[in-house]
This record gives structure tokens, sequence and C-alpha cells, in this order.
């Protein structure tokens, strides 16, 4: 209890101290962002003390069940994110070596498997977890660091598993999926040790839906020229539909902030203050180097307006059924952007390309991230076919700065901009 | 007008003078621990080589890892731009060039007009670059002016499967504890070469005519190598090496 609670001090005053600024940030109003998250890992550290059950969980999993049992949910990806960006990746990843993990192996898996031994990172760890939660759309890798996790835990492991959609969702996909919402629940009663409140999670799926809708209001905001928001501001702001999706929250915070955005846009403030060139971006921020790379592009004038990584947690909406969360549910689990074929990411991004009207599309090849990494040189081809605009990969990683060369990057992308400006020009 | 350009390179610091389309002269050096005063050096070398001041030079341009470095450059481009300016102004009709340098190896694509449609770089990884033949040429005790010549009387090429420069040494030296022909395991770096760098110039689709620019250039055995892997004719740069500086020259009188 002791420990708990001075663990519990400690990160108040890491917090206080600070670290959240190393996400990069221009708009007034910050001390809101970094409140809610304050106040959630505040809770989520004390929950010991407050009688509150923690349960892990995956980023594409069902979180709503777990907010409608008042289970207070934690996810290791966006800790994974934090120690990314404080650029602490690199040497929790190699004690994560030294334990015998690969460095194939995901920098996520590899930082949250030795943090969890030293309660090390950015926020002295995670709380420890009551139950996990691991859902297979966004991985497979999920599966192993879910379980390794619930062995040194000794904590029970539910696992959702999402048939891959390569062409098509199926009703049997349906039907398999829709089963194990059941057994979810089960899961749930079972580990809270009370009956599942089918009411509360009516209310929770409406607010789940209605956030989403909210943050495909504020990324929305950005096909305006200039854009007022840049994909490094979408990767900030996107904390809270990860972490509190579900909640009033994330309504209050992203009404605020999609009024925002449009006051910028009636004002004519663009992210990058002399926007001339427009780029979508694919795959995980690197973390360890975004405010480097914001004003490496912005050095260039050029704006990465959108990115299909913060769109994911909005992507899936079109099978979300407000009023019928838990049928819906099982198609919009299976259907987001990782876990469907090739085909179909390259439709969707030549979608995006249309929509904000970007001049090119940038790439991260990200060492960690084999499913979305995959597939990259095809989608890349597609759209240089359909579109016909410049792309440029870059090979990084998400949380591991080892993977990181700066001035190979630097001149992959100064050439990239020669080439986009050169086209530009031409029209 | 006469302009400058200077490539700061990893291994080696080139500059090159042109005067209205022509190529008056060229000069390399090492780069060294300091690459801003290997510009410096090289500069003022290749100026005291053909007798010109400084204040003739109208404009410079700067390119290569250590562009920035070059303070007194008018403009910095990278060496993709700069590699596809040189190469276009020696042969109207190149469309790709496959330029193999100290640190990394790159395939670009030119449209009708030399500009660049597109590009690929090596990864973090020094296989199929210039440091890996320096490293190869140290274990087998040969000069690497050399390393063409001997490899193209090589009959039975040695397999090297080993994909990382560091292993490959270590292969290259059980090769030679296995008495394989010095011949031949150089003729087996080159193909190893020539297939890290198809295999990333696949990803492109190289059109013809191909030249092959950068210090590797002067190797026969890799463009032969690489002539082979490709099953495309390659046109050698008959600047190879000061290609980059040329072509910076050149960026730099369109400023």
């Amino acid at each position: 209890m002791k420990k708990a609670i001075s663990e519990f001090f400690k990160m108040v005053l890491i917090l206080l101290a600070g670290k959240f600024k190393k996400f990069t940030m221009r708009f007034k109003k910050t001390k809101t962002m970094k409140d809610y998250m304050m106040v959630y890992y505040s809770q989520a550290k004390s929950a010991r003390l407050t009688g509150k059950k923690v349960a892990w969980i995956t980023s594409g999993g069902p979180v709503e069940p777990l907010i409608a049992m008042d289970v207070i949910p934690v996810y290791p990806e966006n800790h994974g994110a934090m120690i990314g960006a404080s650029k602490m990746g690199g040497h929790l990843c190699e004690l994560a070596e030294n334990m015998g993990y690969s460095a194939d192996l995901c920098s996520y898996a590899r930082s949250d498997i030795s943090c969890a031994t030293i309660n090390g990172g950015p926020i002295g760890g995670l709380p420890r977890p009551d139950m996990l939660v691991c859902c297979n759309n966004i991985c497979g890798t999920v599966l192993k660091w879910y379980e390794i996790q619930a062995r040194y835990f000794n904590v029970p492991l539910f696992i959702l598993d999402t048939p891959f959609c390569h062409t098509e969702y199926t009703e049997e996909m349906g039907r398999y999926v829709r089963a194990q919402f059941d057994e979810y629940i089960v899961f749930l009663e079972k580990a809270c040790g009370r009956k599942f409140d089918f009411d509360k999670l009516k209310e929770v799926g409406h607010l789940s839906h209605q956030g989403q809708l909210l943050w495909q209001a504020v990324l929305d905001t950005a096909t305006h020229k200039p854009s007022p928001m840049s994909a490094f501001d979408a990767f900030y702001h996107l904390a809270l539909i990860v972490t509190l999706r579900g909640t009033q929250d994330v309504l209050d915070y992203y009404t605020w902030l999609a009024g925002y955005m449009k006051d910028r846009i009636a004002r004519g403030i663009g992210a990058v203050p002399n926007e001339k060139y427009r780029l979508l971006w694919d795959n995980i921020p690197i973390w360890h180097r975004t405010r480097w790379l914001s004003e490496k592009f912005a050095s260039h004038n050029a704006c990465l307006v959108a990115d299909t990584y913060t769109t994911a947690w909005c992507g899936a909406l079109k099978y979300i059924d407000e009023n019928n969360f838990i049928d819906s549910a099982a198609e919009a689990h299976a259907r987001i952007y990782l876990n469907i074929g090739v085909d179909q990411m390259a439709k969707m991004v030549i979608e995006m390309i249309d929509k904000y009207d970007v001049d090119g599309f940038v790439l991260h090849s990200n060492r960690s991230c084999k499913p979305y990494s995959f597939g990259q040189l095809d989608i890349q081809k597609i759209v240089e076919r359909e579109r016909g605009i410049p792309c440029l990969m870059l090979e990084a990683d998400m949380t591991d700065e080892r993977s990181f060369s700066e001035s190979q990057i630097s001149t992959r992308i100064d050439a990239y901009m020669e080439i986009i400006k050169e086209r530009k020009n031409k029209k | 007008m006469l302009t400058a350009g200077i490539d700061i390179g990893s291994i080696t610091a080139k500059a090159a003078i042109v005067e209205d389309g022509k190529i008056l002269g060229t000069k390399v050096i090492f780069t060294g621990y300091n690459a801003e005063a290997a510009g410096k050096s090289v500069y003022e070398d290749v100026l005291r080589e053909n007798a010109l001041y400084k204040s003739a030079i109208k404009k410079i341009v700067s390119t290569g890892y250590g562009r920035n470095s070059v303070k007194f450059a008018d403009k910095t481009f990278t060496e993709i731009m700069c590699h596809a300016a040189g190469a276009y102004h020696l042969d109207k009709k190149v469309r790709s060039i496959i330029d193999i340098g100290g640190q990394d190896s790159k395939a670009i694509i030119l449209d009708g007009d030399g500009k660049v449609k597109n590009f690929v770089m090596n990864d973090k990884c020094a296989a199929g670059t210039g440091r890996f033949l320096e490293v190869m040429a140290r274990a087998l005790e040969v000069d690497l002016d050399e390393f063409g010549a001997i490899s193209l009387k090589s009959k039975k090429p040695s397999k090297i499967s080993s994909l990382c420069t560091v292993f490959a040494e270590s292969e290259v030296i059980s090769l030679i504890a296995k008495g394989e022909k010095r011949q031949d395991i150089i003729a087996g770096i080159h193909e190893s070469i020539a297939a890290r760098v198809a295999s990333m110039s696949a990803r492109l689709g190289l059109s013809e005519p191909v030249m092959i620019t950068g210090g590797v250039a002067r190797n026969s055995g890799v463009v032969k190598a690489l002539e082979k892997k490709l099953s495309m004719k390659i046109e050698v740069s008959p600047y190879a090496q000061v290609n980059g500086a040329i072509g910076a020259a050149f960026l730099a009188a369109s400023l």
C-alpha cells in the first residue's frame, strides 16, 4: 500500500514537472488535455486505494463493456507512445533484450514487458492489472505479449479473436465475433463478481459513438487550406479518444477542440505558418522524433495535414449502430484499418488523398509494426498509379530511437521535398 | 558564367567548376574528420589547379552528406538532385541512374526533362556500398583500384550469402582459408553488391538507358555484375565519382 501511495505521488510530480511537454503543442489551453490525462492516470494508479479494478487492453479492443462495469481501462500502447515521446524506449527495449526478447519484437511490447519488471518509464510504470483484454484486430504480437503479462501478473486474460477481412466480412465472421462478445461479458461478470449492466453499456456505447463522431469532426477541419492543425497535433490530441472512449470527458474536450480549430480557420491561422505543400502520413508516429519531423517538414513549408493512424479511431464509424452497440461492435472491431486487405487499405488512403487534397504521401516503414508496414510498398504503388503523387518511404521505429538515422532521414526528406516543389511549381 | 559544385561525401569530398555547360575542372580529396575544412580545401584546390580566383565564381551549390557544412555555398541540394542534373547533362537520354557512393547506394528515375520522378536509397546498412568494398579489399590485401580487373578473370565467382558487411567479411576470411581463388572471391563480392543494388532498384522499376555514377562506378567488376543481374546495359559516367559535384555546379548556373 505504501508503495502504491509513493508511486502515485511520484507520478503526479513527474506530470507536473511537465514531461508531457514532449508532445508538440502550439495551441492555447494545453492544460485541459494535461488535466484529463493526469486525472486519468492518477485514478488508474490509485485504483487499489479506491477499490476499483484495472484492465489492460489493446488499443483496438472493445473498451466500452469495461467502462460499463466501472473498470478502469489502461492501454500499454498509449504508455508505449509516452515512453517513446520521453525518449525512454531505447533503454527499455535494451532491458527487454537483456531478458532474452528479440530485437525484432515490437518496441511497444519490449518496453512494456521490461517496464513492468522495474516500474520504469515516464510515469513509473502502469498500475498493476486485475485482468487483461486482448483483441488481435491490430496485430498478432498482442496475443503472446498479453499471455506473457497474464503469466507475469497472474491475472485472467480474455482474447477476442477477429478474423482477418482479406476481401469481405462474411456472415460467419459476424456470428463468430459476436459470440465472443457474450463470452467477454461472462468473463467480466466473473472478474468483477457482479452481473453485467446492459443499460449502462447502452449509455457508454452512445458516448463512444458520439466521441468518435467528434474526433472525426476535429480531423475534418484539416481539409481547410491552410490546415488549422497538423498530423503532429492529431498525434497529441488522440490520447483522449484512445484512453477515455465511452466517457463524457471525450465529448467535452473534442467539442472544445473542434470549435477551437474552426476558430483558427475563421482567423486564417495555419498549423504551418506558410503552408504551401500538404502531405498525408501513414503508420504510427515516430514518437521520439515528432518535434524534429514537424520542424523538418515545416522548414519546407509542408504540413502533414492528415494521417491514416489517428483516423483509425473513427475509421469504423460506418459499421457502428449507436442504438445497438453490442451487435454492431463485432463488425466495427473486425473491419478496422489494420485488419483488412491491402486493396481496401489503398482505397481508404486514396479517399484521404482526395479529401485532404494532398501533394504527397509519406510512409513510415515501422520496424516494430509489421501489420501496418507489410503491404506499404503495394499501397505506395497503387497511390502512384491512381493519383500520380510522389511518395516517400522512411525507415524508423515508433518507440525504439536506436532505429532512427537522422542524416539519412534528413536527406530523404530534403530530396523528396525538392521533387514535390518541382512538381507543384510545374503545374 | 562560372559556377562551382561541392559534394561532401562520407569518404571523399569533390569539387567541380563549370562554365556555360562545359566542365572546366574537378578535384577529389578525402573528407576526413572535418567536413567543413574538407569543403574549403577541395574548393581552394580546384580553383588553384584551374588558375581561378574566388571572385570569378558566380554561384556555388553544395551537396552530399556534408552539404550543410559548406558555409560559403549559395544553396544546397540533395545528392539525388545533383546526380540527376550531372547525368542528364552528360546524356539527355538517360532515364535511370544508379549511384553507389561510400555509405549509400541509390536509384533515381528521371523524366524526359531530366527532372527526378522517384528515388530509393539503401536502408541503414553498409552492404551494397563503397564501404563494403573497402572492408573487403582490406581483408583480401588487394588495392581497391585493382578489384575490377582482377574480378574479370574469374570463371566461377564465389558465393557470398551474408547480407551484412561484418558477417560477409568473416565469410570472405573463411573462403580465403578454404583456398578459394582471390579473383573468384572478388567476383563473388561484386555479385553480392549487384544483387543488393538490383533488388533495391527493382522497387522503382528502372527504365533504360541506365547510367551508373558514384565512386564505385569506376569498378568494372561491379558494373559487369550489375548488368548481368539487371539484364540491362549500363552506361558508366566518365565523371562517375565527381558526377554529384558536376550536377551541383550545373544547378548553381540555374540559380
